[in-house]
């Protein structure tokens, strides 16, 4: 009974998916066609068009059809002192060229809240509200948990049902990845009581994969740039360091004031070497939070200016944009090979090094 | 610069949304599947455990059964030997046995023999002396029929006598 009701849901949730896809954006933009008919003497620019591809944005951008914007509008929320809590489809602003109970997405380059959601004051000038729309990155980020625990919570009755049996199916691919993250990453690198942190070890493994990977899939659900987000970094950076600073022991701290087999000098009067080990209590998960984000980024980066690059030649010669294409692809595969290395290796060193902190952290006087 | 100043928003989502998962999967996922995994591994090993035991004992039963089989083989080869030995022992004994009472027979009729030897010797000389007393009588009184015989006959002895 259950299994038949997973089932329909499931397939509910595909159907709610694809009319979304299909419908709505259809309904709600078909008036505004030729809105915006001076983007088509615009030139191509490379470096915009890898920006809005890589940033959040109000609403989720498919494709385009000549004037034509097809995309999925999502949730704005918004909170002002003057205006209250709002709550309105981005589908209002009309892809930031209306604004709406006096807000509006900020079109201005020079601005430093070009591409958010601002306030229009009395006088005309900008501030920013509290926003906590359901962004582009907050509905990926959404979808991803949600099927991150879809994922895992039937993998976990699967290993009920088939109890000490051999593994099956989508719990055999994953076995060996729960593994690895439990004996290679948490076991060689935390001594006392690993099993403590592979909730959240594996968490983060699981999260940032799924993520790195979808990221890759170019079309809707996929396409976002969330591990390559710093917001979303910054947050499982954070994670790993209060949980290192509140599993760390006397040792550490020890280790940290007082540093042994250090000359007094460094420590007395200028306490240098204290200063330096409390940095490096903040450099390493600002590290994890950079290096995750970096190389994300670097990968939607290279394979956008791939693809840049059939626009820029064929801007020249329709003929040039077909042959740079073939090159374009070949790199993109290339790239595409690479970034699924990438997504499992970034996802590896944050889980590992966030496991040595732990390690770090916990480890006794010997 | 927008690209690395976090945003307020996708931040709060972010936190809220990561704390439900980790804990979601904490009690859903990852305790059930680590919890299941390690109980296979303990079966596992378990089982890899006392097959090696059930291995071992084995080949300590084996090794005993070689033990006791050689051993009876062993037994079974000194009792096969003693058997010969007692049977060689019997036979020399009872060829022995055969020589001496043999010889002892071949004595005894060797003693018979003589024995009776002499008795028939003995009956033998009586006999030739009773005969030959018979013979001496007959001869003598053939010869001594007439007493002129008998007187040349004295004559001759007194000779004799003579002389002597």
């Amino acid at each position: 009974m259950k299994i038949i009701k997973l089932h329909s849901l499931r397939k509910a949730l595909i159907f709610t998916l694809f009319a979304l896809l299909f419908i709505l954006p259809n309904k709600l933009y078909s008036q505004h066609q030729g809105d915006n008919t001076q983007h088509e003497t615009e030139k191509f620019q490379p470096g915009p068009f890898i920006f809005n591809h890589i940033a959040d944005a109000y609403e989720w951008h498919i494709a385009t059809f000549g004037n034509f914007h097809l995309s999925l509008p999502l949730p704005v929320i918004v909170y002002s002192k003057e205006k209250g809590l709002n709550f309105f489809m981005s589908s209002k602003f009309h892809h930031g060229h209306v604004e709406f109970k006096g807000f509006k997405i900020e079109t201005n380059q020079e601005s430093e809240y070009k591409g958010k959601i601002v306030e229009i004051l009395a006088d005309g000038s900008v501030v920013r509200p509290i926003d906590i729309s359901i962004t582009k990155n907050t509905f990926a980020l959404f979808f991803s948990a949600f099927l991150l625990i879809l994922i895992f919570v039937s993998v976990a009755k699967a290993y009920k049902k088939n109890k000490g049996k051999a593994p099956k199916g989508l719990q055999s691919f994953l076995e060996p990845l729960i593994m690895f993250v439990r004996d290679d990453i948490a076991k060689t690198s935390i001594q006392k009581n690993p099993e403590r942190y592979m909730p959240f070890l594996l968490s983060i493994f699981f999260f940032i994969l799924l993520n790195n990977l979808l990221g890759l899939v170019p079309f809707l659900p996929g396409g976002t740039n969330l591990t390559g987000n710093i917001s979303i970094t910054l947050v499982l950076a954070v994670f790993t360091f209060i949980i290192t600073t509140f599993v760390a022991n006397k040792n550490y701290w020890k280790h940290i004031i007082n540093a042994p087999g250090v000359p007094w000098w460094l420590k007395f009067p200028i306490p240098l070497m204290p200063f330096v080990e409390i940095l490096g209590m903040f450099t390493k998960p600002f590290v994890l939070m950079v290096r995750l984000f970096a190389n994300i980024t670097a990968g939607h980066i290279i394979a956008l200016g791939f693809y840049s690059l059939i626009f820029i030649f064929g801007e020249k010669s329709i003929f040039a944009g077909y042959g740079i294409s073939i090159i374009t692809v070949l790199f993109t595969i290339f790239m595409m090979m690479l970034e699924l290395l990438v997504a499992f290796i970034q996802a590896y060193v944050f889980t590992l090094l966030s496991a040595l902190y732990f390690g770090m952290a916990t480890e006794e006087h010997h | 610069m927008g690209l690395v100043i976090p945003d307020f928003g996708l931040l709060f989502w972010m936190v809220f949304v990561f704390i439900i998962v980790l804990v979601i999967l904490k009690v859903f996922a990852w305790k059930p599947i680590l919890n299941s995994l390690k109980e296979r591994e303990d079966s596992i090993e378990d089982a890899l455990l006392s097959a090696e035991k059930a291995r071992e004992e084995m080949s300590k039963l084996k090794e005993d059964n070689d033990k006791i089989l050689a051993e009876a083989r062993q037994e079974r080869n000194e009792l096969l030997k003693e058997a010969r030995d007692i049977k060689q022992k019997i036979i020399d004994e009872a060829k022995e046995k055969a020589v001496l009472e043999g010889n002892k027979m071949i004595e005894a009729a060797k003693l018979a023999i003589k024995n009776e030897k002499t008795a028939a010797l003995d009956e033998m000389k009586q006999n030739i002396a009773t005969i030959s007393i018979d013979i001496a009588e007959k001869i003598l009184k053939q010869q001594l029929k007439s007493s002129e015989q008998q007187k040349d006959l004295m004559e001759k002895y007194i000779k004799d006598i003579k002389l002597n």
